[in-house]
C-alpha cells in the first residue's frame, strides 16, 4: 500500500478578488507519507489548508482522492472523503474532558450517552498514538499544549481518515512537547495515513517529513526529498532569492573553503 | 508488571495518584476543593450558616411548619431559576424571566377566569406563549446578532407592558379557591406513606443506576466505584432525605408542587449530563467556535436554551399565580427576576458559561427563600430582604470569580 497516492491536487487556483492566493499549485501525498508544506507568510499555505478542509472551493484545478476525482464543497464533504484537518487553534472545549472533546458532535447513543464505550474507545485511540495523557476524565484546560495537540489529532482519527492535514502542529509548543507531536506524526505514518503538515519550523520539517513542498507567492517553488535537501536550499526556495543572510553566510564559508 | 496489568485501563498511568476506597475518595475531594473546584460546598455551607443564624434569632424558623412553607414558596422562582441555568450554561443571559412569568400568569388568569376556559387550556396557552417568546428571542439573537443582554432587557420592559395590557383596567384577577390550579399549589400534599415510598425508591434507584454503571465499567476494564461506596452513598441519601421528609410530615408534609419541582430538576439534570443535547449546551458555553467545528448546530443550541428558559419562566409564573390564588400587576415584578438569576448563580452555575447543573437552581432558591423567610419572621420588611439578598448574590459571584481564577491556576477550566 505504501507509496500509492492518497490525495493529489493538480493545478489548483484560487483568487480572492484581485489577489491570486494560489496559482496552478500541485501537491501529492502518498499513503504512509509525510509531506511538509512550507512557505513564507502569504505564500498560500492557509488557503491550501482551507481548500482541503472544504472551507473554500478552488476556482479551478482538480482534486483526486484515492483514484477518483472529487470536489470538497463543505467541511462535511471533506470528512466523508476521509480528509481530517487539525487547525492551528485546535478548537477544543476547555471545560469538557478528553472523552467529551473526542466525541463532541459524534456521541455514542445520543439519548443515553454510552460513556463506557466512549471511554474505552478513547483509551484505544490514545494508546495507538502512544499518547502521554494520564487520565481521559480531566478537563482539557489542565492539559499541556502538546497533550492538547494530541487530543485534537486523536479526534481527527476517530472518523478513520485517509489523509490528515495538520496546520502548524508545533507552533507555540516547547521542546519536549514538540518532540511528542513529532512522534505522533511518525505514528500516523506507520498507520499508513497520508500526512500534510504545514510548518514554519525547518528543524521539525526535516525531522519527520519525507517530502517538502515549497510554496512561494501562491505558486509551487520546488518539491524536495526532506532527507537530502539542506536548510539553506529550503530557505532559498521559500524566499525565492539567494540574497538572504543564510545563503550569504553559506556562500562565504564555501568561498573560504575553496580559497 | 502483574500489578500494572491488574489495574483498570484508566488507572495505568504512573503519574496518577490512586484514590481507591472511601479514604482515597475523601482525599481526592479535598484536592478538588483546594484547586477551586468547589462544587456545591459553598452553597451548602452558606445554607447551614443562614439556617443557624435565623434559628438563633427566631426559634420558629426551623420549625416543621415554616420549612413546609419554605419548600412551597421556593417552587415558582426555583422553576424560573432552572430556565436561567439553561441560558447561563450556553454563555447567554435572560433578564426577562420575571416579566415573562408575569405575562404567563396573566394569560392563564384571563383565559381561565375571564373567558371561562378549562384550566388546562389556559395553562397550555400560557406555556405556548412562553415558548414563542423564547423562539423570537432566539431569532433576533442568532439572525441579527443582537446580544441577549439587550434583547431580554427589551423583553423585561415589553412583556411587563403586555402583562398590564392583558390584565386590563381592573389590574387584578383572583383565581377561584376550588380550582385545580390553586388546589395543586396550596393544598395538595403527598400522603406520608407515599412520601416514604418515594424516598426509598429514589435511594434504591440511585444505587441501582450506580451499580449498573459500575458493572459496565468493570466489564470494560475501567475503574469503577466500589459497591461499598455506592451503598454508603445510597444510605446517606436515604437517611438524609428520609429525615427531612419525616420532619416535614410532622405538619403538612411534602407538597405535590415541590415534588413537581424536584422532578423538573432531575429531568433537566439527566438531559444536561447524559444526553448529547445537554453536552452540546456545555460545549457551546465553553467554546462556541469549537462546538460549531465539531458539527454541532450552534444556532439550534442557542434557540433551545432560550426557549427552555422562557418556557420554564411561563411555568414558574403559572405556579406563582396558583400559589397566590391571584394575578395582579406586580406578579413577576419586583425582585422575582433578580432572585431567579441570583438563585442559579448562588447555586453554582457560572455567569461565564459552560459550567452549571440543574441542582444549582434547587440549592440557590433554598438559600434565597431562607433569607426571605427568615427576615419576614424577624418582622423586617423588603428593604432588608433586598439588601441581604444583594449581598449574598455579590458574595456568590465573587466566590465564582475567585474559584474560576483558582481553577485556571490549577489547570482546570
Amino acid at each position: 500500500m505504501a507509496g500509492t497516492t492518497a490525495l493529489a491536487l493538480r493545478g489548483i487556483t484560487k483568487t480572492f478578488g484581485a489577489v491570486a492566493a494560489l496559482t496552478e499549485v500541485d501537491l501529492e501525498v502518498g499513503r504512509g507519507e509525510v509531506v511538509a508544506v512550507v512557505g513564507d507568510n502569504g505564500a498560500g499555505k492557509s488557503t491550501l489548508v482551507k481548500i482541503l478542509a472544504g472551507v473554500h472551493a478552488p476556482d479551478s484545478g482538480t482534486i483526486v482522492a484515492g483514484d477518483r476525482e472529487v470536489t470538497i464543497p463543505t467541511p462535511a464533504a471533506a470528512h466523508q472523503l476521509g480528509i481530517a484537518t487539525v487547525f492551528q487553534d485546535l478548537a477544543l472545549c476547555e471545560n469538557l474532558d478528553v472523552v467529551e472533546n473526542l466525541f463532541l458532535g459524534h456521541e455514542v447513543r445520543r439519548l443515553r450517552l454510552d460513556e463506557v464505550a466512549m471511554e474505552v474507545r478513547s483509551w484505544e485511540l490514545l494508546r495507538q498514538l502512544s499518547a502521554k495523557i494520564p487520565s481521559v476524565r480531566i478537563p482539557v484546560a489542565s492539559l499541556s499544549g502538546g497533550q492538547r495537540q494530541t487530543v485534537a489529532i486523536a479526534r481527527s482519527l476517530l472518523a478513520d481518515p485517509q489523509v490528515v492535514v495538520l496546520d502548524e502542529p508545533t507552533a507555540a509548543l516547547g521542546v519536549a512537547q514538540t518532540a511528542e507531536v513529532l512522534n505522533l506524526i511518525e505514528r500516523l505514518r506507520e498507520r499508513g495515513l497520508g500526512v500534510i503538515m504545514i510548518s514554519h519550523n525547518m528543524a521539525d520539517v526535516q525531522a519527520v517529513a519525507d517530502t517538502v513542498a515549497v510554496l512561494r507567492l501562491g505558486r509551487n517553488n520546488g518539491v524536495f526529498p526532506a532527507r537530502e535537501v539542506s536548510t539553506e536550499d529550503l530557505i532559498a526556495a521559500i524566499t525565492g532569492a539567494d540574497d538572504n543572510v543564510v545563503a550569504q553566510r553559506a556562500q562565504r564559508s564555501n568561498e573560504r573553503a575553496l580559497s | 508488571m502483574t500489578d500494572i496489568q491488574a489495574r483498570p485501563t484508566d488507572r495505568l498511568d504512573e503519574r496518577l495518584r490512586h484514590d481507591d476506597g472511601l479514604r482515597g475518595q475523601a482525599a481526592a475531594w479535598g484536592d478538588r476543593l483546594r484547586s477551586g473546584d468547589l462544587g456545591a460546598l459553598p452553597v451548602v455551607a452558606g445554607l447551614v450558616v443562614i439556617w443557624g443564624v435565623f434559628q438563633a434569632l427566631n426559634p420558629i424558623f426551623l420549625s416543621s411548619a415554616n420549612l413546609v412553607n419554605l419548600t412551597m414558596e421556593s417552587v415558582p422562582v426555583g422553576v424560573l431559576a432552572l430556565g436561567v441555568v439553561c441560558v447561563l450554561l450556553v454563555g447567554q443571559i435572560d433578564l426577562s424571566v420575571g416579566s415573562v412569568s408575569g405575562l404567563a400568569a396573566a394569560i392563564t388568569a384571563v383565559l381561565f377566569v375571564d373567558q371561562g376556559l378549562p384550566w388546562w387550556i389556559a395553562v397550555l396557552a400560557a406555556v405556548a406563549a412562553g415558548c414563542v417568546i423564547g423562539w423570537v428571542y432566539a431569532q433576533v439573537f442568532t439572525r441579527l446578532g443582537v446580544p441577549t443582554f439587550v434583547i431580554t432587557l427589551a423583553g423585561l420592559l415589553g412583556f411587563l407592558g403586555l402583562q398590564l395590557y392583558v390584565l386590563g383596567a381592573q389590574g387584578s384577577i383572583n383565581l377561584p379557591f376550588d380550582s385545580a390550579l390553586v388546589d395543586f399549589a396550596q393544598l395538595a400534599f403527598v400522603p406520608p406513606w407515599l412520601s416514604y415510598v418515594l424516598v426509598v425508591l429514589a435511594a434504591g434507584g440511585l444505587f441501582a443506576a450506580g451499580a449498573r454503571r459500575a458493572a459496565a465499567r468493570r466489564k470494560a476494564g475501567l475503574s469503577a466505584r466500589s459497591v461499598r461506596g455506592l451503598v454508603v452513598r445510597s444510605v446517606a441519601v436515604l437517611a438524609g432525605v428520609g429525615a427531612i421528609t419525616a420532619y416535614l410530615n410532622q405538619t403538612r408534609g411534602v407538597g405535590w408542587m415541590f415534588v413537581l419541582f424536584l422532578v423538573l430538576v432531575l429531568v433537566l439534570h439527566y438531559v444536561l449530563t447524559r444526553t448529547s443535547f445537554g453536552r452540546s449546551f456545555h460545549a457551546v458555553g465553553g467554546n462556541a467556535e469549537a462546538a460549531r467545528r465539531a458539527g454541532i448546530n450552534v444556532r439550534t443550541v442557542y434557540t433551545s436554551a432560550l426557549v427552555l428558559c422562557t418556557t420554564f419562566a411561563a411555568v414558574g409564573g403559572i405556579l406563582a399565580a396558583a400559589r397566590l390564588a391571584a394575578v395582579n400587576q406586580s406578579t413577576g415584578g419586583g425582585d422575582v427576576n433578580l432572585n431567579a438569576i441570583a438563585a442559579a448563580v448562588i447555586g453554582g452555575t457560572s455567569l461565564f458559561g459552560g459550567r452549571g447543573t440543574a441542582f444549582s437552581a434547587l440549592l440557590g432558591i433554598l438559600v434565597i427563600q431562607s433569607i426571605s423567610s427568615g427576615l419576614t419572621l424577624l418582622n423586617l420588611d423588603s428593604s432588608f430582604r433586598f439588601m441581604v439578598t444583594a449581598a449574598v448574590l455579590l458574595l456568590a459571584v465573587a466566590l465564582d470569580s475567585v474559584a474560576r481564577r483558582s481553577r485556571a491556576s490549577h489547570g482546570k477550566a
